[in-house]
C-alpha cells in the first residue's frame, strides 16, 4: 500500500503526558469476524506466501527484495563476457572457415547450446565494441577484419542450415571419449554419459536415451544401445568442403570439384559412423552392467538347463519303471496264455476222448440192441443203423453225445436203447435238426 | 504430455488462459504482455453464446448454433452452464423452452440430441454438452495464440457449489483442460479494473452488479490492500437481460398485431424464435445508439414486420426491470450492512450491463462520490462482457508458474479464512470542531495488515500525541424529517411518473466518523516546524497490534505493541 497523507494536523502533547519509552498502551482491537478473502490477484499472493512461510510482512518486504537482486545478479552473470584472445583479433576475415564462430561471439562455453537470443545479444555487445567507426575514433588503423569476423560468425550461427553444418565439424565441442586408463579409476559411468550427452546433439532424434549409471535397469541399458547403435545422425560435412570454382570458365574443374567433394563428405559421413560404433563397442565392452546382467541371464540360464536335466533324468527313470512293469505284465500274460492254452489241449484232448469213448457207447448201444433187428441183423440193417447213429452224431454237440451215452450206458434191452434214440431223434427233428425221415432206422 | 491428461501439466509446459463460462455468452481472454485481451473465435465474436447445436452431424456453436435456434431448436441446446452438477428437481429448464429440452436420465441431467448424421438420436449429458463446448472454446483460443491451451482459470458465481464445481472441473477435464482454479465472477471483475495500470492501490468498497442474460448476481466487495473480500451477495432470476428482451417481444407482437389482427407471432414456435432473436439485436442496438430498427422477414404467417423504436421509449416499457435492478443492488447493500455511501465503486459487469439506463439509474441512488464504472457513465470503463473473462486470464498468468500442489495448498481455507477487524484503527487529528478520527486501517481488513500514514505535526512543530483509537462510521442526516431510503417503495405508480421526483425527496446524508476506544498513546517530541510524522500500524493475526511511529526523515521514534485480546 502506498503511504497516504492526512494534512490535518496532530493534537500537540498535552502538558504532563508522560509514558515509559513515550508510548502507553490502553486498550486492545475489540472486535473481529472470521471472513474469507479471495484467492485472487497478486496481493493475494503476496498474502498466502506470508501465511504459508509464516512470515511478517518486513521479512517479506526482504526476502523479495533479496530474490529480486539476486535475480538481476543471475542476468548479470549471463552477460559476463569472457576474455578475448588476442590472437583471436588479429584474424583475417578471409579466413571465416577456419574461425571458431562461438568464441568469436564469446559464446565458447554454450557453443551448440546457445540460443538464438543469445547469439543475437552477443552480436550486439561485440558489435558495439569492435565497430570500426569506434575503433577509428579512437584512433586505430582502419582495420575492420575482427569485425567482419564478428558479421560472419553471426550469419553463419544465425541461419539454422548454416549453424547446422558449422556444428557438425565443431571439435571443440566433442568429448573424447576415455581411455581405459581413466575409466578404471572408478568415475565409468559418469566419464562415458558426458560423451554421450555431447554426441547426442547430433540425433535427429530428441530426446535421447541416457547412458545411466551403475543402478540402470537392464531395459534401460539395452534401449541405450539399441538407440545408440541404431544412431540416426544429421552431422554432414559440407562445412569441409574445398571452394568450388565460381566462374564459368571451366564447368569440368568446377564439376570435378564438387563430385570430389560430394566423395568426401560421404566418406567423412562412413567414418564417423564407423568412429561411433568403435565407440560404443569400445563403451560396452567396458560397460559393468552388461557384464552383470550377462552374468544374471546365464545364472538364470543355467537354473533353467539343471532344472531341464532333472526332468530329463525323472522323466527317463519313470519311462524305464514303465517298460518294465510293461514288459513283465507282457511276461505274465504269455505265461498265462501259455498254461492255458496247455490246459485247453489237455481238455480238448479229453473231450475228444470222451467223445470217442460216448461214440464208442452210442455205437455198442445198437449192437446191444442188436441193431433193432428181430433175429440176426441183415448187413444192410446194420449199416442203415449204423449209418443212422453216424448221422445223429453228427447233428449232436458233444456234451450231447456225452448226456445220450449216459443214458444208453448200462441199457442192454433192445427196447429201451430204441426207446432213448427214438426220443433223441424225435428231440432233434422238434429242435429242426433232422429232418422227418430221417434216421429212421432208430425211431 | 496427452497421456497424462489434463489433470498434471507440469508449469513450463503450461499455456493458461482465463475462460467466463457463461449461461448466455461465454468469454475467452488470454496475457499479451502482462495485458488481458479477450479473444476473438473464428467467426470474430468476442462474447460467444453458449449455445451447441448439430446439423447433419456437423457441430456448431456460438452465434452459429444461436441462429439454428429458428430452424434446428431440437438440436440446439443453450443455458446448460447452470445445470452442471445439479440434480434435475433443482434445475429451472425455463430458458431451454425454444430449444432442446432437459431430460432426467438415471439421475443425471441429459439432452436427447441427434448429434450425427445418421442414427438414433443419442443422449448428452450436460457434462457431456459442456465439454463438447469448451472444447470448442479451447479451440478458439489455441488457434489464436497458436500454441495448443492446456490450463484455465474459469469463473464461477459465488453461489456455485462445490459439486457444481467438480462438475465443471470434471466437465473441463474430459475437454483435456487443467483447471488451474475457480474464481468468483465479481471478483474477477473487480481484478480486471484493478490490474489497469493507471489503478491505485486503495481500501475501498465495491459493489460489483453482474448483470447477465438469464440471472443477475450482486455481490458487496471489500478490497483492502489488494485483497477482496466477499460481504454479501444476492442472486437474482427474475431481472436479467431475457426480461428486457421479453418486454421488447411483447412490444413487437403488440404492434404487430395491431397491423396484422389475429396474428399473434408469439403463438409460432417459429415466429417466437425470429421475435426473440431480433429483440435481442435490437435490445443491443438500443444500447448504443438512441434509435434501432427492427426487422424480420416472414415473421408470421409470410408477413415481413418493421419498425422503429427508440431508446426512450424502451426505457419506459422496461421500466419494471430496470427498477428491479435498482432493487436488488440496494438490498444487498443493505444485506451488507452498510449504506449507499459506504460504497466507492460500483464496478457493472455482464452483457445487460451495456443498457444506459441501468448505469444512469444506479448513478442516482449512489452519492456522487462513488464510482459507477460502466460504458455510459463513465468513458475509462471497460467493455462489462469482457471484465469476467480478462479477471480470469489475469489470475491464469499470475498462477500459471505455480506447481498444481502450491495453488491447491495456498487457496486453502486455512490460508484464506482470516480476521476481519470490524472498527477502524486510526489516529485522532484536530479539525474545525475539535478532534476528528483519521482512519488508518479500514474495517474489514484481513488481518495480517499494515497500513503507513504521514501525519502533518501543528505548524510550529513542537511534541504530538499520537493517539490510536478504533472508529465507526453512522450515517448523518441532515434533513429534519429523514424518510428512509425510497426506490423501493413505488412500485404502485403509474408511468407517467419521472425519475425526477426521487431526487426531490433525496435528504441530505454523509457518512460521519465516530471516535471509539482508546488503543493506545505515544508521544514524538520536538518536531521541526512543518514537519510530518509517519505512523506504521500493524495489525497481526492474533489482532496484537504493533504501532511505530516517527518523524519522516528523523532518527528514532516511537515503537510499542499491544497484547492480543
Amino acid at each position: 500500500m502506498a503511504t497516504a497523507t492526512v494534512s490535518r494536523p496532530l493534537p500537540s502533547l498535552p502538558e504532563g503526558w508522560a509514558a515509559e519509552k513515550d508510548f502507553k498502551p490502553i486498550g486492545a482491537i475489540t472486535a473481529s469476524t472470521q471472513r474469507t478473502i479471495e484467492p485472487v490477484g497478486p496481493h493475494f499472493l503476496a498474502h498466502a506466501r506470508r501465511a504459508r512461510h509464516k512470515r511478517t510482512f518486513s521479512e517479506d518486504d526482504r526476502i523479495q527484495a533479496q530474490e529480486r537482486a539476486q535475480k538481476i545478479e543471475k542476468d548479470d552473470e549471463s552477460e559476463e563476457s569472457e576474455p578475448e584472445d588476442p590472437m583471436m583479433l588479429q584474424r583475417e576475415a578471409k579466413d571465416w572457415k577456419s574461425q571458431d564462430h562461438y568464441q568469436v561471439l564469446g559464446l565458447s562455453k554454450y557453443r551448440w547450446r546457445a540460443t538464438e537470443d543469445q547469439i543475437k545479444r552477443a552480436h550486439r555487445k561485440k558489435v558495439l565494441k569492435h565497430h570500426p567507426d569506434k575503433k577509428a575514433a579512437q584512433g586505430s588503423t582502419e582495420d575492420d577484419n575482427f569485425f567482419k569476423c564478428i558479421q560472419k560468425a553471426t550469419e553463419v550461427l544465425l541461419d539454422p542450415v548454416k549453424r547446422r553444418q558449422f556444428d557438425s565439424v565443431d571439435e571443440k565441442a566433442d568429448v573424447d571419449p576415455p581411455t581405459k586408463k581413466e575409466a578404471a579409476k572408478g568415475n565409468y559411468y559418469k566419464l562415458w554419459s558426458r560423451v554421450f550427452k555431447s554426441e547426442a546433439r547430433f540425433s535427429k532424434q530428441q530426446p535421447v536415451p541416457m547412458f545411466g549409471d551403475e543402478n540402470s535397469t537392464k531395459e534401460d541399458v539395452d534401449n541405450f544401445y539399441n538407440f545408440w547403435y541404431n544412431f540416426d545422425s544429421w552431422r554432414s560435412f559440407e562445412y569441409l568442403d574445398e571452394d568450388v570454382p565460381d566462374d564459368n570458365e571451366n564447368r569440368d574443374q568446377k564439376r570435378h570439384m564438387e563430385r570430389k567433394n560430394a566423395n568426401a563428405r560421404k566418406k567423412k559421413k562412413a567414418e564417423d559412423n564407423a568412429r561411433l560404433r568403435k565407440m560404443l563397442d569400445e563403451c560396452s565392452a567396458g560397460d559393468e552392467r552388461i557384464k552383470k546382467f550377462r552374468q544374471e541371464a546365464n545364472a538364470a540360464k543355467n537354473k533353467k538347463k539343471l532344472d531341464k536335466e532333472a526332468a530329463e533324468k525323472k522323466a527317463k527313470e519313470d519311462a524305464r519303471l514303465k517298460k518294465e512293469a510293461e514288459e513283465k505284465a507282457a511276461k505274465e500274460a504269455e505265461e498265462k496264455a501259455k498254461t492255458d492254452r496247455e490246459a485247453s489241449k489237455k481238455a480238448k484232448e479229453a473231450a475228444k476222448n470222451a467223445l470217442k469213448k460216448n461214440k464208442r457207447v452210442l455205437r455198442g448201444s445198437v449192437k446191444d440192441a442188436n441193431y433193432f433187428a428181430g433175429g440176426d441183423a441183415s448187413p444192410a440193417q446194420i449199416d442203415a443203423v449204423l449209418n443212422d447213429v453216424e448221422l445223429v452224431q453228427g447233428k449232436i454237440e458233444a456234451d450231447e453225445v456225452a448226456a445220450l451215452a449216459g443214458k444208453l450206458n448200462g441199457l442192454t434191452i433192445a427196447d429201451e436203447i430204441k426207446g432213448v434214440w427214438s426220443a433223441e431223434v424225435k428231440r432233434l427233428v422238434d429242435a429242426g435238426k433232422l429232418k422227418e425221415g430221417e434216421a429212421k432206422n432208430l425211431v | 504430455m496427452a497421456e497424462k491428461g489434463a489433470a498434471g501439466v507440469a508449469p513450463d509446459d503450461r499455456c493458461a488462459i482465463g475462460i467466463s463460462f457463461g449461461n448466455s455468452y461465454s468469454s475467452i481472454a488470454c496475457t499479451i504482455d502482462d495485458s488481458p485481451v479477450v479473444i476473438a473465435n473464428e467467426d470474430g465474436d468476442r462474447q460467444i453464446p453458449t449455445v451447441l447445436s448439430y446439423v447433419d452431424g456437423e457441430e456448431y456453436t456460438g452465434n452459429q448454433a444461436k441462429a439454428l435456434l429458428v430452424r434446428n431448436p431440437k438440436n440446439t441446446v443453450v443455458a446448460f452452464k447452470d445445470f452442471l452438477g445439479q440434480e434435475f428437481k433443482s434445475i429451472d429448464p425455463t430458458h431451454c423452452h425454444a430449444a432442446a429440452h432437459p431430460e432426467d436420465k438415471n439421475g443425471v441431467i441429459s439432452f436427447t440430441i441427434q448429434d450425427k448424421a445418421e442414427g438414433e438420436p443419442s443422449t448428452l449429458s450436460v457434462s457431456e454438452i459442456s465439454t463438447r463446448y469448451l472444447r470448442r472454446l479451447v479451440q478458439s483460443a489455441s488457434d489464436y495464440i497458436g500454441k495448443k491451451v492446456t490450463s484455465a482459470v474459469v469463473t464461477v458465481p459465488t453461489n456455485f457449489s462445490e459439486k457444481q464445481r467438480e462438475a465443471l472441473t470434471k466437465a473441463a477435464q474430459d475437454a483435456d483442460l487443467e483447471i488451474l482454479q475457480l474464481i468468483n465472477e465479481p471478483i474477477a471483475s473487480v481484478l480486471a479494473y484493478d490490474a489497469r495500470p493507471e489503478a491505485k492501490l486503495e481500501d475501498k468498497i465495491i459493489v460489483v452488479a453482474d448483470l447477465g442474460g438469464t440471472r443477475s448476481d450482486v455481490a458487496v466487495i471489500a478490497s483492502r490492500g489488494g485483497l477482496y473480500t466477499l460481504l454479501a451477495t444476492a442472486h437474482d432470476y427474475e431481472f436479467a437481460g431475457v426480461q428486457l428482451d421479453k418486454v421488447l417481444m411483447d412490444h413487437f407482437a403488440k404492434e404487430f398485431m395491431k397491423k396484422n389482427a389475429n396474428v399473434d407471432p408469439r403463438e409460432n414456435a417459429r415466429s417466437l424464435a425470429k421475435l426473440k432473436a431480433e429483440s435481442e439485436a435490437t435490445k443491443k442496438a438500443l444500447s448504443i445508439g438512441t434509435n434501432a430498427n427492427f426487422s424480420v422477414e416472414s415473421l408470421a404467417e409470410g408477413i415481413d414486420f418493421q419498425m422503429t423504436i427508440n431508446r426512450l421509449r424502451y426505457e419506459t416499457i422496461a421500466r419494471k426491470v430496470f427498477d428491479g435492478f435498482n432493487r436488488l443492488v440496494e438490498s444487498v447493500v443493505k444485506k451488507a450492512g452498510l449504506d449507499v455511501l459506504d460504497i466507492d465503486e460500483v464496478i457493472l459487469s455482464g452483457g445487460t450491463s451495456h443498457t444506459p439506463r441501468i448505469a444512469t439509474n444506479l448513478r442516482s441512488i449512489f452519492p456522487g462520490t462513488t464510482n459507477i464504472l460502466a460504458p455510459s457513465t463513465n468513458p475509462s470503463a471497460l467493455n462489462p462482457s469482457e471484465l469476467q473473462a480478462r479477471g480470469a486470464a489475469l489470475q491464469a498468468s499470475l498462477i500459471q508458474e505455480y506447481e498444481s500442489d502450491d495453488i491447491d495448498q495456498s487457496t486453502h481455507p486455512a490460508v484464506t479464512t482470516v480476521k476481519h477487524i470490524s472498527n477502524a484503527v486510526g489516529v485522532l487529528t484536530l479539525s474545525e470542531d475539535g478532534e476528528t478520527f483519521t482512519p488508518v486501517i479500514a474495517p474489514e481488513t484481513a488481518v495480517p495488515a499494515r497500513r503507513t500514514v504521514h501525519v502533518a505535526a501543528p505548524k510550529d512543530g513542537g511534541s504530538v500525541l499520537i493517539k490510536v483509537v478504533e472508529g465507526g462510521t453512522h450515517i448523518k442526516v441532515t434533513k429534519p424529517e429523514p424518510k428512509p431510503k425510497e426506490n423501493g417503495t413505488k412500485e404502485d405508480e403509474d408511468e407517467d411518473s419521472d425519475f425526477d421526483s426521487e431526487e426531490e425527496e433525496e435528504e441530505h446524508r454523509e457518512k460521519v466518523w465516530k471516535i471509539g476506544s482508546t488503543l493506545a498513546e505515544a508521544a514524538i517530541k520536538d518536531i521541526k516546524k512543518g514537519g510530518k510524522v509517519e505512523v506504521t500500524i500493524t495489525v497481526a493475526n492474533d489482532l496484537s497490534v504493533t504501532i511505530t511511529a516517527r518523524e519522516v526523515g528523523g532518527k528514532g521514534g516511537v515503537r510499542g505493541t499491544l497484547k492480543a485480546p
